[in-house]
């Protein structure tokens, strides 16, 4: 799981240096910074406007009340997800091989989720009041948000999410934090590793704390891997739109998430470990099970369509029906359904190649397949469910407006502005785990107790 | 202040004269709004009386003692005059009322009865006043045109009112072509008292006046006493789609003008040869000959009968939709159906019919079935077809011994319709255009038209009206025809003067005004006395009308008593024309045939919404769904599939279009039932003046016409038909050709998709059996309708076992409030969509917002084609209508989803929408199965201008915000809303019934769609009570609940359609009807 020959100071050299040798950080980092600062402003541009115009500035419309802006929520909630199972449950599951992963995916949870969390709070109406209106606060007028409802369930699922990312990311940078301010020859650098390491000194007692605080979290996070996506779903589940009143929503949900979440894992893990000398930390092992989870989760998905096929057939709905078989497999978005499948039950299916698996150009461009599969698989759920319903006479199409994909698109730089500004100001690998996953593997043993490696992970710093 | 007086001001530099200044400001009726102080300052009087006012003094410290007292004694005398409110105190500031009017009481509306009129034919109104704004236009259920419901043309009339585009001031124009300068009526009056003077020698030789048509007697007495004074003077008369063809073919037939009344409530069989008798734009009675029909047509409990109704029509319409049989025929193949069925009949001494798409057998039937009716049955035709088919129709109800019984004669209501043995004879407007040509018109008065836009294109009026040295044109807006006028005078709208006019059957309405003219507006009988020397305002001149007698009018003569009740009720009692006994005496068989046709024919017609252009700056009427096509804002090239098949275009294609030499671009749109072979052009778009949102093209697709194009700037809605439109071809014309010029670049605007076929009755695959529009025929519905309520009562209880949740959700006391749309007697005419609009504030959203399927209409009018059920039937299918607004569900789906509960359920029952807690999450609005709620995606309310992107900033908003109901909040964007069931008229009526301490009455409450249905298909009351109307309809046999499988409860029921059709014709069209159910 680390190859080449590695001590604790290459490996501090090679991670660490990312953020304190800011040299390292070529002409490709400020490209690809330039395009996040440019989707940036692209997305301050869109907000700008629509809150002052009006939601009218998307082509929404009634019948199809939600779409890119949900469509986009739900992709980059998905995204997210693959940050906090690894980081979770790998961890309880002791796969020790998530550690080289798991710091940069947890950072691509929560800016996915912050990502997310934009388009339910902005496609409201009245954004201004909704940012308070949601959440239950105690008021004179007595007037609770409505708990029957599942956009409220969604409030709490996404912001209970966002929190314990956040936490547990966080917490997990502490002692790396502290590495980074041992090792900092600047001074201002050191101050603020300093202020981020709260205090941490490697005693015992901080490892005691960190180790079982680091288990709740990852215990937490366990059943949100599960929840949100599942809650999500149900903003569809529970309704009556023919489409989405489906009950294998919520698992199909999830392993659509997680499926999309390794694909992004992968899109930013083969550049980066290309371009930042990483390829002894993230292997192709790790690659290769990355692909194969992949491959796993897109067979769950392909299973889930093939179920909503099969009962809009088997429940004698005609609405269902209609719905699958009028819109899905004929009809004016029929392509999108059709591009769904290609994207995400048959590009996949190459993964089964372990020769392909390997070969990261190949896989990079899948990884894209299933980005793609993925935000239309919303796409055809959401809006095109909603084109065409109970009375013909409301049937109405749908076209996305340029603002649309600037809000979209917006996001995309957003998530790539905060990820390179991730790569070059904090450790992407987690380097004190990479330091105790090195100590038992070169079988370091003869300090015995289990505080060792993580002592001589310190001592190394 | 009687006498003049004259206060110098200012020792000799100027004088002040008080009466002139009077004169000058007052107007008729004082200046409350004006556009800008520069208009009156642009005058050189004006700003020599500014400058008199304080003459050149910086300060009134400059001002001694003797000057500021002769100051003071004229603001004295200012603060008496009448027209100076609002001049020099700024009228910003709001408070009580120091003198309350009688009757006032801020917060409750008053109503008052007045009358409007369309193409001069009037219907009698209430208008709804709110602190002296009139907000809303109802019918008046004491006037036989209107038995208490309106058109929404009428209806809409209030925005034309409140338009911010109508002309202000009198507008002179000394260049013609180009844009004119402010005017006063002073100096118009000034420059008309030469013109007379000149005149006067030649007893008015070269004094022509242009009329639409006209009912008012005030206006034909006052005409009669200018052309008594001016003998060689002449009057004319043009209605672009008005009723000339009519009265022509009863003077054919009868011998003289005649208008015809149909009594729909005797009539058993009725046959209409594109006779559109419940278009408000094809017939004046048609409101009340609606609500006739429709209670021939009402079905009661298990069994009933209903009146029949064939149809042979060219452009599909309400008739054919209605109709229980109907053939689709080009307009000029009309006039063979009307010989076929004549000869059929019996009438004689006709020519043979040409050939006919209607089978012998099936005509026989027909013909049997109208001969069976003895004496109860009705043909009627529409006001559009040629004279010749009208005087076949008069021979056609004779033999079938309908006159006097069903159908009946009056002598023309319409004073321009030259009645003979009238002392005052009305030319037409070709007779006009020839003395133009010839040089003998020196003054041109056109009151109230827009010839130059209208007129038959080979008149080339527009070319003939420079020839007048002096064209003055009365109009509400600086249109075509003021553009070639010197002088535009600013009309007074009906709701601002005093007036009157007859309705169809030639009652007569004082017309009231609600308010003082917005703008210097003046009416037309106004102008008529100042060009008679005694300017006199409105008020006078109607009352001495009628309390004088009159020696050549039938007209009843009130005393103050009867004047008062007239005023009051709307009515003048006993004005009503008798019928007259009439018999067929022309030698129709010498009738020459109407023009025939070769090729692809066009037929024109007036647009169902802004009729023959005058309403093209009305938004409601712009903005409100076509009845068939639910087309907004253009008006594209309507066919049918099977002829866009063969010119091998598709909707949303643009086209050429080239008839009689002129070429005009325009949209394909296909109408499934529409006949072959022929495309309807429809009157009234692509105006190239007029106010803004007439003339502003959306979507960059500017259509303009490319040969006719007298101003390039501006481009349209939709292209002018009119340039097609001949003497000979005001209907049709042939040899029209269709080029096609571009595939689907058009984006046209219809709120119910583009699919031909929207499918209801289609299966969309194997065992798809869902049903939307419940119809069955009436003999199936006699002979087992407790079979259909069982089977229904049945499929209900199967559902309910599916329920989860406990059944009685609600168990309250007191009121439920629910609603009953009867499909069987609902003819589609958007009526209630236009007094929805009005009633709860809805905005005009614009083109491109309908384009996306945005319009807030919270009633929308579905319309559904049935055809033989195996086979998508798209050259006659059966039309159905189905009103859906909010069904207010008591397991409402909306209400669980709102994550900020802004939609909950009232104990009464309703579904409420809480507008200042929603957020906009519009989850309500996907997970509402009927899609009856509208989301404000854009400042709609505010954006009034929104579909004007290139005027100045005018003050429009605030004058347009005067319309609004103050009793309806007015949602700003982001706001989600929908039918409230009128819930400010329940609150309204329990108000009054508990400070009364008793119980609402059934039918106390009105909802406004209710109340504006012509044909009373909606019925809201209490459905708790188990004698109310509402509940008796509930329990009908035909109710059923849309979508009840979803167990959502509606409390809206509709009830199912049912067709008559005639058991002995196969023809294709019944046998989906039969299947329909």
């Amino acid at each position: 799981m680390i190859t080449g020959q590695q001590t604790y100071a290459s490996l501090d050299e090679s991670i660490g240096s990312m953020v304190l040798n800011q040299r390292r950080h070529k002409r490709a980092w400020w490209i690809f910074f330039l395009v996040g600062i440019m989707g940036t402003g692209l997305l301050a541009t869109s907000i700008t406007w629509l809150v002052y115009k009006g939601v009218g500035i998307w082509g929404n419309n009634v019948p199809v009340g939600w779409a890119f802006d949900i469509v986009n929520f739900v992709w980059w909630i998905g995204i997210g997800h693959a940050g906090t199972l690894i980081s979770a449950i790998l961890l309880l599951l002791k796969q020790q091989w998530r550690n080289s992963i798991n710091r940069f995916s947890e950072a691509m949870t929560i800016f996915a989720v912050m990502c997310a969390g934009m388009f339910p709070l902005l496609h409201t109406g009245r954004p201004w009041l909704s940012i308070y209106w949601l959440f239950p606060y105690p008021n004179i007028l007595a007037i609770w948000p409505q708990f029957r409802s599942a956009l409220m369930w969604d409030v709490f699922a996404v912001s209970t999410y966002f929190t314990v990312s956040l936490l547990f990311w966080y917490i997990g940078l502490i002692p790396d934090f502290a590495t980074l301010r041992d090792k900092a020859t600047k001074r201002w650098v050191k101050v603020i590793f300093a202020i981020t390491s709260l205090g941490w000194r490697g005693s015992n007692r901080h490892w005691h704390r960190y180790e079982q605080s680091y288990l709740i979290l990852a215990g937490l996070s366990t059943p949100l891997v599960l929840s949100v996506h599942t809650i999500v779903s149900y903003d569809f589940a529970i309704s009556q739109v023919p489409g989405w009143n489906t009950t294998v929503f919520p698992p199909y949900f999830v392993a659509g998430a997680v499926f999309a979440g390794f694909a992004m894992v992968l899109t930013f893990a083969i550049p980066m470990r290309k371009a930042y000398g990483l390829k002894d930390l993230i292997t192709m092992r790790h690659i290769d099970w990355m692909a194969k989870i992949t491959l796993a989760t897109g067979l769950i998905v392909a299973y889930g369509y093939v179920l909503e096929v099969f009962y809009a057939w088997y429940s004698g709905n005609p609405n269902e029906w209609d719905m699958t078989f009028n819109r899905r497999f004929s009809g004016p978005y029929a392509w999108a359904y059709a591009l769904l499948i290609v994207c995400n039950i048959i590009a996949p299916q190459f993964l089964w190649v372990p020769k392909l698996r390997t070969n990261l150009n190949f896989l990079w461009v899948i990884c894209q397949f299933v980005g793609v599969g993925m935000w239309l698989e919303r796409f055809v759920i959401i809006p095109m469910s909603l084109t065409a319903e109970y009375l013909p006479a409301m049937n109405k199409m749908y076209y996305p407006t340029v603002w649309d994909f600037a809000m979209f698109g917006g996001t995309i730089g957003f998530f790539i502005f905060l990820m390179f500004l991730f790569i070059r100001f904090l450790p992407v690998i987690n380097l004190f785990e990479m330091k105790d996953l090195l100590y038992k593997m070169t079988g370091h043993k003869s300090h015995g107790d289990e505080h060792g490696a993580a002592e001589l992970a310190t001592e190394g710093a | 202040m009687n006498e003049k007086q004259t206060t110098s001001v200012n020792g000799g530099e100027g004088v002040f004269d008080v009466e002139a200044a009077r004169q000058k400001l007052s107007g008729k009726g004082g200046k409350r709004y004006w556009r800008s102080l520069n208009e009156l300052s642009d005058t050189p009087e004006f700003q020599r009386w500014v400058e008199d006012e304080f003459p050149n003094r910086s300060t009134l410290l400059q001002v001694n003692r003797r000057d500021l007292l002769k100051f003071m004694g004229a603001s004295m005398a200012l603060a008496g005059l009448s027209g100076c409110r609002g001049m020099f105190l700024p009228e910003d500031k709001v408070v009580p009322y120091v003198r309350q009017p009688e009757e006032l009481v801020p917060g409750m509306a008053l109503y008052y009865a007045t009358a409007v009129t369309l193409g001069g034919y009037a219907t009698g109104v209430l208008v709804e006043q709110h602190e002296g704004r009139p907000i809303k236009i109802e019918g008046n259920p004491e006037h036989p045109a209107s038995l208490g419901a309106l058109d929404a043309i009428s209806q809409a009339e209030v925005l034309n009112f409140y338009d911010p585009d109508r002309v202000g001031s009198v507008l002179n124009r000394p260049t013609l072509g180009y844009e004119a300068d402010v005017s006063t009526w002073e100096l118009f009056e000034a420059e008309m008292g030469k013109i007379l003077a000149a005149q006067k020698a030649s007893g008015g030789a070269g004094i022509r006046i242009l009329t639409g048509s006209n009912t008012s007697p005030t206006f034909a007495s006052l005409m009669g006493a200018f052309l008594t004074a001016h003998p060689q003077a002449r009057w004319h008369a043009y209605e672009p789609v008005g009723r000339t063809n009519t009265h022509q073919g009863a003077l054919v037939a009868l011998g003289g003008v005649y208008d015809t009344i149909y009594d729909f409530t005797k009539a058993k069989v009725v046959l209409s040869l594109d006779g559109d008798f419940l278009s408000p734009t094809d017939n004046p009675g048609s409101l009340r000959y609606a609500r006739d029909f429709a209670n021939g047509r009402r079905v009661k409990g298990n069994k009933g009968e209903m009146n029949r109704l064939y149809s042979v029509e060219s452009t599909p319409s309400l008739v054919g939709a209605m109709a229980d049989h109907r053939w689709p025929a080009k307009a000029s193949e009309i006039y063979s159906y009307a010989l076929a069925f004549a000869s059929a009949l019996g009438v004689t001494g006709i020519p043979a019919a040409g050939a006919i798409k209607l089978s012998p057998a099936d005509l026989a039937a027909v013909v049997k079935d109208l001969q069976s009716a003895n004496g109860a049955s009705i043909v009627v035709t529409g006001d559009h077809q040629p004279p010749e088919v009208h005087a076949l129709v008069q021979a056609m109800n004779e033999k079938l011994g309908n006159f006097n019984n069903t159908v009946l004669h009056i002598p023309a209501v319409d004073v321009t319709a030259n009645p003979q043995g009238s002392a005052t004879q009305v030319s037409d407007l070709a007779s006009l255009v020839a003395d133009l040509t010839a040089d003998k018109v020196d003054t041109l008065l056109i009151i109230d038209g827009n010839p130059v836009y209208d007129a038959p294109a080979d008149l080339g009026f527009g070319k003939a009206i420079l020839k007048a040295k002096n064209k003055i044109h009365l109009g509400q807006y600086d249109d075509e025809t003021s553009f070639w006028c010197e002088w535009h005078l600013p009309i007074a709208h009906s709701l601002e003067a005093w007036g009157d006019a007859r309705a169809f059957d030639g009652t007569a309405s004082i017309v009231q005004p609600l308010m003082a003219p917005l703008y210097e507006g003046r009416s037309a009988i106004e102008v008529m006395s100042m060009l008679l020397g005694k300017p006199t305002g409105g008020y006078d001149l109607i009352r001495t009308r009628w309390m004088a007698p009159q020696t050549a009018s039938a007209l009843p003569v009130l005393d103050e008593k009867a004047w008062r009740h007239a005023v009051h009720d709307g009515v003048v009692k006993g004005s009503a024309i008798l019928p007259v006994q009439v018999g067929v005496s022309g030698n129709l068989g010498g009738l020459p045939a109407p023009e025939t046709t070769t090729g692809l024919e066009g037929m024109f017609r007036a647009d169902s919404c802004i009729y023959d252009g005058r309403f093209a700056n009305n938004g409601w009427l712009m903005e409100l769904p076509r009845p068939l096509t639910k087309m907004t804002w253009d008006n594209p090239v309507i066919m049918s599939p099977a002829t866009a098949r063969q010119h091998n275009v598709k909707d949303d294609d643009i086209v050429m279009v080239t008839s009689g030499g002129q070429k005009v671009k325009a949209p394909v749109f296909t109408v499934p039932g529409h006949p072959d072979d022929a495309i309807t052009l429809n009157l009234g778009f692509g105006r190239r003046r007029g106010g803004v949102v007439c003339t502003i093209g959306e979507n960059g697709n500017k259509l303009d016409t490319l040969e006719v194009s007298d101003n390039d700037t501006m481009g349209g809605g939709g292209f002018d038909a009119y340039v097609f439109r001949t003497q000979k071809g005001a209907t049709y014309v042939g040899g029209v050709t269709i080029e096609k010029l571009e595939e689907n670049a058009y984006d046209l605007a219809t709120t119910q998709g583009h699919q031909p076929l929207d499918g209801n009755h289609i299966p969309q695959f194997e065992g798809d059996d869902r049903v939307v529009v419940v119809e069955h025929t009436l003999a199936e519905f006699n002979e087992k309708a407790d079979e259909l309520v069982a089977d229904r009562k049945k499929e209900y209880a199967e559902n309910d076992k599916e329920n989860l949740y406990p059944d009685q959700i609600f168990q309250y006391e007191g009121a439920q409030w629910g609603m009953t749309i009867d499909l069987n007697t609902c003819i589609g005419c958007n009526a209630c969509v236009t007094a929805c609009q009005a009633e709860n504030n809805i905005p005009v959203v614009g083109k491109e917002a309908v384009a996306r399927h945005r319009e807030m209409h919270w009633i929308r009018i579905d319309r559904y084609y049935s055809g033989s059920k195996n086979e998508p039937d798209d050259t006659n299918p059966q039309v159905a209508w189905q009103p859906v607004m909010c069904m207010q569900c008591e397991k409402a789906p909306c209400e669980p989803v709102c994550p900020v509960a802004a939609t909950v359920h009232s104990h009464e029952g309703l579904n409420q929408m809480v507008y200042n807690r929603c957020v906009g999450t519009r989850y309500c609005s996907n997970n509402c199965p009927y899609k009856t709620r509208r989301f404000n995606y854009l400042n709609f309310t505010d954006n009034q201008r929104q579909f004007n992107s290139k005027l100045d900033d005018k003050p429009r908003i605030p004058l347009l915000r005067m319309i609004n109901n103050p009793n309806v909040t007015v949602r700003g964007r982001g706001v989600m809303e929908k039918c409230t069931y009128c819930v400010q008229r329940i609150n309204e009526v329990r108000i009054e019934s508990k400070k009364q301490n008793r119980d609402i009455k059934d039918g106390e409450i009105l909802t406004a769609c209710q109340q504006a249905c012509p044909t009373q298909t909606i019925v809201f009351g209490n459905i708790a009570d188990k004698t109310s109307k509402v509940s008796e309809m509930r329990n009908d046999p035909r109710a059923y609940l849309l979508l009840q499988e979803l167990l959502t409860r509606p409390r809206t029921s509709h009830l199912a359609k049912l067709r008559n059709p005639n058991p002995e014709i196969h023809s294709a069209q019944t046998a989906g009807a039969a299947e329909g159910a």
